[in-house]
């Protein structure tokens, strides 16, 4: 066996304290604390935290068209040092990914800036321009690299269509992501329907906007016997659904985001459009439900949903500001919290952010066993850091957390053997 | 008093006490506009401009008047002559008005949340003349300083009914905040489907058939219903609606005696209220416009007087 080309000293594994050698983009081996090699490239851990390498299945970076929000230049550094490994980036950028050209487009765009990662995998557009009329060429998207296939941000209305794109998805083995809401009980809405709503005078959009299309999309998976992935499930309402669907072996998997387990409605208070997020922010109840949910598995994968908007964009009145929430920046910070607050353990964190994810989506595994791809992160989980707009890589710093002091922080970040992201406090 | 606040935006920030000096303020204003000559020299030299995004004849005169009898420069501005129909967002207009030094902007906006919004970025006060289905503190001050006209100041023991489309309207939201601080009790009737969500938990009751709904009140305000409602799918037909939840004299028979009807305007005569209803005597619908005078001179007075407005040079 050739010898390390890359030793990360002093790092926290399996609650001991060891050194990761490197080699071959592979993980050689856990060694004891100080064992001689070799001459090689040598990073003190300073005692942090080893994880795998987080995947984000749902991020937006909006190039091409939308580059003064996002460009996949900025979203792959975010995504770096927010300690993601693979991002799989939606459709709805302009134009839309629904033909090989862009997908193409995308990947070189990732490789010019990125060319060790984090890697960036497409997802392809499910109908044509999203509009929900005709099948996209899928098999084209599929060839082109897309990972996925996603109407994403335009959510399917018709029953028989998303029905059909299912069933051509699965010969092609390409995972459906569906966005769920249903857009007549949805249109309008700045936030949750509900009390609030009522007192400030604002379209509210009620759960069963969402639990609607997840009770569709569960009785089509069963009936068809195919897999349909939900994408950021918010309430209470779809959770029962999945758990309804899971024990009946429907092949459903789920995600939700870290907002929508830290934060209720109260937070669009004021008129607070950094709050304004699509599916939107909901009650205590459903914050509780999500949080079990994770938890026993029921939803299976964490993603951020990030969405990068210009500051002009969320500086208007709730109607007018586009919904999302940046997130790749802070989903390590905001997931660590509930991990300090008992909610989820360090286990759930690397289970719905790194090893489901690349289950669900047939990536790369990243189980960290000697032989395996390195790809992980040192996470300092001693660090605080104040949610700045410097401190954010991502363009958009639209966030309700901006100027709170958030905990741990992703020191290391290498995927398959590279260093994509390395803060100088270890050197 | 010293008027404590820079802005007005909901009446959710008043105190039971100021909402009672506005109207003894609005009672000697009132006074003046009983006068051959109407002016007084109280604002002279201050700058009110009138920012409507929305179109609204009534408010925006109203305003135009009250700050011409106290003698401030009033400008007014309107959404199709505003730069904002050539694409400038909201933010930008504002801060170009701020930088002509008004010392008052008076807006109307069809998003809810839209003077909050102007309110924290802008130094002059900020009076909400109407934010989308959130607020319409102006109006609500003008009834109440209406009703305590003829009911005295204490509402304790007062009942009053505001029927029609409720989920959509600001006024009905900030009637129910200033009449329940007032001691009133407050009923609502509409369909469901003009209803707010979480109504439950105001401090209201609901009663949907409008007949069993008057019985007992002292005061019933109508509410405009706005046509395109009915193309949104809340409510079939216009005739339907006024069938149910038209006003008319055969309701009012079960209210108290003495009992009151009152309308922000502009009104659908036939449609939530009797035509024949509207010039009753027990309308009070052109004492409350004569009010909104009185009351916006009032506020205006406050606000540009305030305790932290900077001294004269």
């Amino acid at each position: 066996m050739a010898g390390p080309d890359l030793i990360v000293r002093n790092v926290s594994w399996q609650d001991d304290m060891v050194d990761v050698w490197l080699g071959g983009g592979r993980i050689l081996r856990f060694a004891p604390l100080g064992e001689k090699a070799e001459e090689c490239a040598l990073i003190d851990g300073r005692g942090a935290l080893l994880l795998p390498g987080l995947i984000d299945a749902h991020v937006h970076l909006r190039e091409p068209g939308f580059e003064y929000k996002e460009d996949i230049a900025s979203g792959l550094t975010a995504a770096a040092g927010g300690g993601f490994r693979a991002v799989l980036a939606m459709a709805n950028t302009k134009p839309v990914n629904d033909s090989a050209a862009v997908t193409r487009f995308m990947l070189e765009q990732a490789a010019d800036t990125h060319p060790f990662g984090p890697r960036l995998y497409p997802v392809g557009a499910l109908s044509k321009n999203l509009a929900g009329q005709e099948l996209a060429p899928l098999a084209e998207l599929a060839e082109a690299g897309c990972k996925a296939l996603s109407n994403d941000g335009v959510p399917v209305a018709n029953a028989d269509l998303f029905r059909r794109a299912l069933e051509y998805a699965s010969d092609l083995g390409l995972p459906v992501i569906d966005h769920c809401e249903d857009p007549h009980l949805a249109a309008g809405a700045s936030m949750n329907e509900g009390r609030l709503s009522g007192l400030m005078g604002l379209k509210g959009q009620p759960v069963a906007a969402e639990s609607l299309h997840v009770a569709r999309d569960i009785l089509l998976a069963q009936y068809l016997n195919l897999p349909v992935h939900l994408a950021h499930i918010s309430c209470r309402q779809s959770v029962e659904l999945i758990a309804w669907a899971k024990a009946r072996d429907v092949r459903v998997t789920a995600e939700t985001c870290p907002h929508y387990l830290l934060w209720t409605e109260e937070m669009v208070k004021g008129f607070n459009t950094l709050a304004k997020v699509n599916p939107p922010l909901r009650r205590m109840d459903d914050v509780e439900a999500l949080r079990q949910a994770v938890r026993e598995g029921i939803i299976d994968i964490l993603v951020t949903d990030h969405a990068p908007h210009a500051d002009h964009e969320k500086e208007t009145p709730m109607d007018e500001a586009p919904g999302g929430i940046s997130g790749l920046d802070t989903a390590l910070s905001l997931s660590w919290t509930l991990v300090q607050r008992g909610i989820l353990s360090a286990e759930d964190l690397c289970r719905l952010w790194a090893h489901r994810p690349a289950e669900i989506f047939a990536l790369p595994s990243g189980n960290l066993t000697p032989g395996d791809p390195a790809s992980f992160i040192l996470f300092d989980t001693d660090a605080t850091w104040t949610v700045t707009p410097q401190a954010m890589r991502s363009k958009g710093k639209n966030t309700p957390c901006l100027g709170q002091d958030l905990p741990g922080r992703v020191r290391l970040n290498v995927v398959d053997g590279h260093v994509v992201f390395q803060d100088a406090i270890v050197s | 008093m010293l008027w404590p606040h820079k802005d007005l935006l909901c009446i959710s920030q008043l105190t039971n006490e100021e909402v009672l000096h506005v109207f003894r303020t609005a009672r000697r204003f009132a006074e003046i506009n009983a006068r051959p000559i109407k002016k007084v020299p109280t604002l002279k030299g201050r700058t009110v401009i009138l920012f409507f995004v929305e179109p609204s004849t009534r408010t925006k005169t109203s305003f135009d008047i009250a700050g011409k009898r106290l003698s401030a420069d009033t400008y007014s501005l309107s959404a199709s002559a505003s730069s904002l129909r050539k694409g400038e967002n909201l933010k930008d207009s504002a801060l170009t008005l701020q930088a002509m030094h008004p010392d008052a902007l008076v807006l109307r906006h069809p998003q809810s949340g839209a003077a909050e919004f102007l309110a924290q970025r802008l130094s002059c006060s900020v009076i909400n003349a109407g934010d989308g289905w959130h607020a319409h503190p102006t109006q609500a001050l003008l009834d109440g300083f209406t009703l305590c006209e003829i009911w005295g100041e204490d509402m304790t023991g007062k009942k009053i009914l505001i029927v029609g489309d409720i989920a959509h309207s600001r006024v009905a939201r900030s009637d129910v905040l200033l009449f329940t601080m007032l001691g009133a009790r407050v009923r609502l009737c509409a369909p469901k489907t003009l209803l707010p969500s979480g109504v439950n938990t105001w401090p209201v009751d609901v009663v949907s058939d409008l007949t069993s709904a008057c019985e007992g009140m002292d005061a019933v305000i109508c509410l405009r219903l706005q046509l395109e409602r009915q193309q949104a799918g809340l409510l079939p037909d216009l005739r339907e609606y006024a069938r149910h939840f038209g006003l008319n004299a055969a309701r009012l028979r079960k209210a108290n005696p003495g009992v009151r009807v009152m309308h922000p305007g502009p009104m659908n005569r036939g449609v939530e209220i009797d035509a024949a209803l509207a010039d009753a005597e027990q309308s009070l619908i052109l004492e409350q416009v004569s009010a909104g005078v009185a009351t916006r001179m009032a506020l205006l007075f406050l606000y540009l007087t305030r305790k932290d407005q900077p001294a004269e040079a």
